[in-house]
């Protein structure tokens, strides 16, 4: 078997980088962006980057995203690739959801659950009307509210109390009848899929870890199969929130933990309904979205990914996609299927000389089956 | 705070001027150190280098923890001239802005400079930082729905 020379390529490959520069960089003419406008701007493009490539540095992100040219899986690509370079200084302790400094936070089954409807900076509730004015530089259509808004507002009360203190999650109001299941209280460390290669069946730590980085694309799909009948779970939002947590850790040098700083993440507390099972009695259950930055649309079907994976331990029947464990986490992860699937352009010379002879003998052999057939059949 | 950083529960202390450093901009803490007499000397005993910090969140918000995603921090640990030893983890990849965290976590330390500190650097940083938590607040609050019922519509 000798090897076959794959060299040469070299010349064109600089040419087609030398291209790809310039190509990035589009008309000279028009002024280059810079990384503080994409993480000024396209703030929702850095998050969806930052929680796909399971990395939190909107800075990085947002360069990702120059050097990508706006390619999202790419961008999350080169955010991986540079985390593998760091070193691991410590795990976090879990953040605190209901001492979130929020932005907003919105329930679909409660009008008056305490703390409000708070809908914060959103996209729902505007008419999706292209808005030309930004294409001018100018402010924003009539239809957003005056900044005027902003400032009628209490300025202390209860209300602004309300945002700031501890918030309970609206699952605590069904919690009082025992309608709803409990969060488990285990405490063990958690698995970490960056460490130990996936086993199944995985534990929802685990799930939820791949979940939380897997590719909002292919999570909406599989959460919306499960909306139409791929394993029903009949979902109401029970609660979406957005907005700052902190994060503390425990420095072995110190002896008490310590705040580093704040980010800002998506949760959904989806509620379901379930009829009962020999597993578990009649109640609500729930599924759970968790994700960096805003994502609302990332958690949501999160939320209802980690319910339908909860299928076999309630005691429902598996039998749709988002149900099966092992289906959902091979291909949740975009940095993994990208890989794979553009692996396929690269060369394959041998492999396919390789299938060539095979086929070409095959046909060989057939046609000369088919030969001796007609002389059977003549004879 | 006037009582230096004795007491009770020290680390308490220690705990808040942490994280008020961590949470303020290198801008921020330049500006304010500029209207005082130079920092003095320290030594860097660890880094300023850069990591990573896994955080974690709870199954359903309040069971077993789960492995969220990573972020960056960088860290620095610095010795003052009288021994004291600064440590600093924040979040980002800003090497000046550990070092300075950790500058004056040693610096805090010194009762004889503590409570000047305190009021030139560490109220400021904290008075700004409750300031923007406070606006945002605002900002937040004045999206809250008021619902109000159509009451007898006959």
């Amino acid at each position: 078997m000798a090897y076959v020379a794959v060299k040469g390529g070299e010349r064109a490959i600089d040419a087609a980088h030398a291209w790809l520069a310039e190509e990035r960089r589009g008309d000279p003419d028009v002024p280059e962006i810079t990384i503080a406008q994409i993480g000024e701007q396209l703030g929702r493009a850095v998050d969806r980057v930052m929680a796909e490539a399971s990395c939190y540095d909107p800075a990085l992100a947002s360069l990702a995203i120059k050097q990508a040219q706006g390619d999202l899986i790419e961008a999350a690509f080169l955010l991986r690739a540079y985390r593998t370079t760091l070193p691991r200084f410590a795990a976090a302790r879990p953040i605190d959801t209901d001492a979130m400094q929020i932005s907003r936070r919105i329930s679909a089954i409660y009008k008056d659950l305490p703390g409000g409807q708070v809908l914060g900076p959103t996209y729902d509730y505007t008419h999706r009307l292209l808005d030309f004015r930004l294409a001018d530089g100018a402010p924003p259509a009539d239809d957003s509210p005056p900044a005027s808004a902003l400032q009628d507002m209490p300025k202390n009360g209860a209300e602004e109390g309300a945002a700031a203190g501890r918030m309970k999650p609206v699952s605590a109001i069904l919690a009082h009848e025992g309608l709803i299941e409990e969060d488990d209280v285990a405490d063990a460390p958690p698995g970490d899929l960056t460490r130990e290669p996936l086993a199944f069946p995985a534990g929802r730590d685990l799930r939820l870890q791949a979940l939380a980085r897997g590719d909002e694309g292919f999570l909406l799909s599989l959460g919306y199969s499960t909306q139409r009948g791929w394993g029903g779970t009949h979902p109401f939002v029970g609660e979406i929130r957005v907005g700052e947590v902190a994060i503390e850790i425990d420095p072995p040098e110190l002896g008490f933990p310590i705040e580093i700083g704040d980010i800002i993440v998506t949760e959904c507390q989806m509620v379901n309904q379930f009829k009962g099972s020999k597993a578990a009695p009649p109640q609500f259950t729930r599924g759970y979205g968790l994700c960096f930055g805003h994502g609302e649309r990332k958690a949501m079907a999160m939320a209802l990914v980690d319910r339908a994976m909860r299928a076999e331990e309630l005691g429902e029947e598996v039998i749709a996609p988002a149900q099966t464990i092992e289906f959902v986490l091979s291909h949740c992860d975009n940095i993994e299927a990208t890989g794979f699937v553009e692996h396929l352009k690269l060369p394959h010379y041998v492999d396919f000389q390789s299938e060539l002879e095979t086929i070409r003998r095959l046909r060989r052999e057939a046609e000369a089956f088919a030969s001796q057939d007609r002389r059977e059949a003549a004879e | 705070m006037a009582e230096g950083i004795t007491g009770p529960e020290p680390n308490v202390k220690r705990q808040r001027w942490m994280a008020v450093l961590a949470r303020a901009s290198v801008t921020e803490i330049e500006a304010l150190l500029a209207g005082m007499e130079p920092p003095r000397p320290h030594i860097r005993l660890r880094g300023p280098e850069i990591g990573l910090v896994m955080a974690r969140g709870r199954a359903g918000g309040g069971g077993a923890p789960f492995n969220l995603g990573e972020m960056t921090v960088t860290r620095c640990t610095v010795r003052d001239a009288g021994g004291r030893i600064g440590h600093a983890y924040v979040i980002g990849r800003d090497p000046r802005h550990a070092e300075l965290a950790a500058m004056l976590d040693a610096a805090m330390q010194d009762e004889a400079r503590h409570d000047r500190l305190e009021r030139m650097i560490i109220a400021p940083l904290a008075a700004s930082q409750a300031e923007a938590r406070a606006a945002s607040a605002r900002k937040t609050a004045a999206t809250r729905v008021q619902f109000f019922t159509m009451a007898n519509m006959r």
